[in-house]
């Protein structure tokens, strides 16, 4: 089963809860979908093995047979092509790598090449994965399409999601079969859950909440979930121990027994709300 | 108006925490909050909305199920993975680039508008503020950016300071947000991960041309790799601006609503002004150079 692992806001916890996860859970395969700040690889220290580019196909124009009519530049959607006089200028950061130039093209002057953006790499038998973007490059998908062709379906698999709530998370979580939300209770945090809580609803994935950094001063996830009917499937309290631990890359289940145990009855609570 | 950006990279460093800090502490300014998917400024700003506006940030597909004779192009042509099995189109997946309009011999695919977010002008008591909320999982995040730092246009007047609360990350959203402002200011935290993270972002605005400046918000909570952070900067020439330590007191301001100015926190209030003084000097000296 694959479990994706979210939040809205950035810093609730995600690389936290997903690498304790893979650390306990036997035989399991973690992949990192936040590909523009991949941390997962700090916490699990994987072996990377593989590492293969991640390309994409973006147009060039062969000026042979270009005639400067301008009907790519009409059909980009994304202002990648403009012909200006006798000239084409590519902008191939901002191509979407559709191929609509191509299809338009009257003279059949626009080949298609293939263009690094990003890498994913892995460990020896595939049960850790990560997406790279590249430095400078805005359009992260390709890479967390190219991460999702390597799951491995008969795992539990665990995707760590970026934060926020567009597309790059839709495409992570797409297919899942539960989510885990990470919530902290500050205002910041509350109003941030609410638009995570609202995208796994439009997608239909069944889901339930991780409470980090959880305090008794503070008890407005508590009150949001109750009222909404969700589950609260663990709280992580608020601890210098478990803070220090991450400054220097070290997982709660690293510090103290009693948090693998806890993770352990989280993936118990994951396989069964998943097969509600 | 000079345009500085808040990022940081990794998320929940302080981003907000410290740009509404920020907005008690500097005169003559405007506010806007370019993070679109998860914005939280306008929590602590409180500010009463002048205009909202839907944003149409993108096209989506629509097949004319009456002209469509289901001969497949468009689904060979698609590749997105948008068009299912019985013709029609996935909103989530569609990427609005028309391709399938270029191949249909019938002529049945129009590419439509589509709202992808709401856009805001508050006036706030710290200043007009500009802002806005991506529809969830909309396409698009870094064009509501560029129409969050327009809208900052259509309303300024002579403020002296743009403040600008970013988004985590290194991508669009993010490029979209530091692309043309005069300064960057990096809020990081001393973790394996926020080091990780600062070193690629810092790699965006380098790449991008915009000068970097770095603010190691909770310092004290792992002080080797504080130093690890300060040695990267100065090796790398990004000027360390502020140190903030890390209180709970800050913790428990934020749960009223309230920034640690806002709580008397005396040191934290002086480290921020330090680094407001700090960055004002910079700026000027790169107008010098």
């Amino acid at each position: 089963m694959k479990v994706g692992i979210l939040s809205g806001k950035g810093g609730t916890g995600k690389t936290t809860v997903s690498a304790s996860l893979a650390a306990v859970v036997p035989s399991c395969q973690y992949i990192d979908c936040d590909v523009e700040e991949p941390n997962g690889a700090i916490f699990l220290k994987p072996e990377l093995k593989e590492k293969s580019p991640v390309k994409v196909l973006v147009p060039e124009i062969d000026m042979t047979k270009c005639n400067f009519c301008g009907l790519c530049a009409k059909a980009c959607q994304f202002n990648a092509i403009a012909v200006v006089k006798d000239k084409v200028l590519v902008f191939p950061e901002i191509c979407h790598h559709c191929g609509a130039c191509k299809i338009a093209c009257p003279n059949d002057a626009i080949l298609e090449v293939e263009r690094t953006i990003g890498v994913v790499e892995a460990n020896e038998d595939g049960t850790f994965l990560q997406g790279k973007l590249d430095v400078g490059e805005p359009i992260s998908i390709p890479i967390i399409n190219e991460l999702k062709k390597h799951i491995k379906e008969d795992r539990f698999v665990i995707l760590d999601c970026p934060p926020g709530a567009s597309c790059a998370v839709v495409n992570s979580i797409e297919g899942c079969d539960y989510c885990v939300l990470i919530a902290e209770p500050t205002p910041f945090g509350l109003h941030d859950i609410k638009i995570a809580v609202q995208l796994v609803k439009n997608m239909g994935i069944p889901f339930g909440v991780v409470l980090n950094k959880a305090s008794n001063d503070n008890r407005s996830i508590h009150h949001f979930c109750q009222s909404e009917g969700i589950e609260i499937l663990m709280a992580i309290p608020f601890s210098k121990e478990i803070a220090e631990g991450y400054s220097k890359g070290i997982l709660p289940v690293e510090i103290n027994d009693l948090w693998n145990e806890k993770f352990k009855k989280l993936y118990e609570k994951i396989e069964g709300g998943a097969h509600k | 108006m000079k345009q500085i950006v808040f990022i940081s990279g990794k998320g929940g460093t302080g981003k907000s925490t410290l740009v509404s800090s920020l907005s008690l502490l500097v005169q003559n300014k405007m506010l806007a909050d370019c993070d679109v998917e998860a914005p939280n400024l306008h929590i602590l700003l409180q500010g009463e909305i002048l205009k909202k506006r839907d944003f149409f940030g993108a096209k989506e597909a629509v097949i004319d199920s009456s002209a469509c004779i289901k001969c497949g192009l468009c689904r060979k042509t698609c590749r997105f993975d948008a068009i299912s099995e019985e013709f029609e189109i996935k909103p989530m997946k569609c990427e609005g680039c028309g391709a399938c309009t270029l191949v249909c011999p019938q002529n049945a695919i129009k590419l439509e508008e589509v709202k992808t977010g709401e856009t805001y002008v508050s006036n706030t008591s710290r200043g007009t503020f500009s802002h806005a909320l991506l529809d969830i999982g909309a396409e698009g995040s870094g064009r509501l950016v560029t129409e969050v730092r327009k809208n900052v246009n259509a309303y300024k007047k002579d403020e002296e300071w743009l403040l600008i609360d970013g988004s985590p990350g290194i991508g669009c959203v993010v490029i979209a947000s530091i692309t043309g402002t005069d300064a960057v200011v990096v809020v990081s935290e001393p973790t394996k991960s926020g080091q990780s993270d600062l070193e690629r972002v810092l790699g965006v605005a380098k790449h991008f041309g915009v000068p970097a400046f770095v603010c190691i918000n909770k310092y004290n909570l792992n002080l080797k790799v504080t130093s690890e952070i300060e040695e990267y900067c100065e090796n790398n020439g990004y000027p360390v601006i502020g140190k903030i330590p890390f209180e709970p007191s800050i913790v428990k301001a934020l749960q009223e609503f309230k920034t640690p100015i806002e709580a008397g926190n005396k040191v934290i209030t002086n480290e921020i002004k330090n680094l407001w003084a700090r960055l004002v000097d910079e700026v000027e000296n790169l107008k010098k150079a």
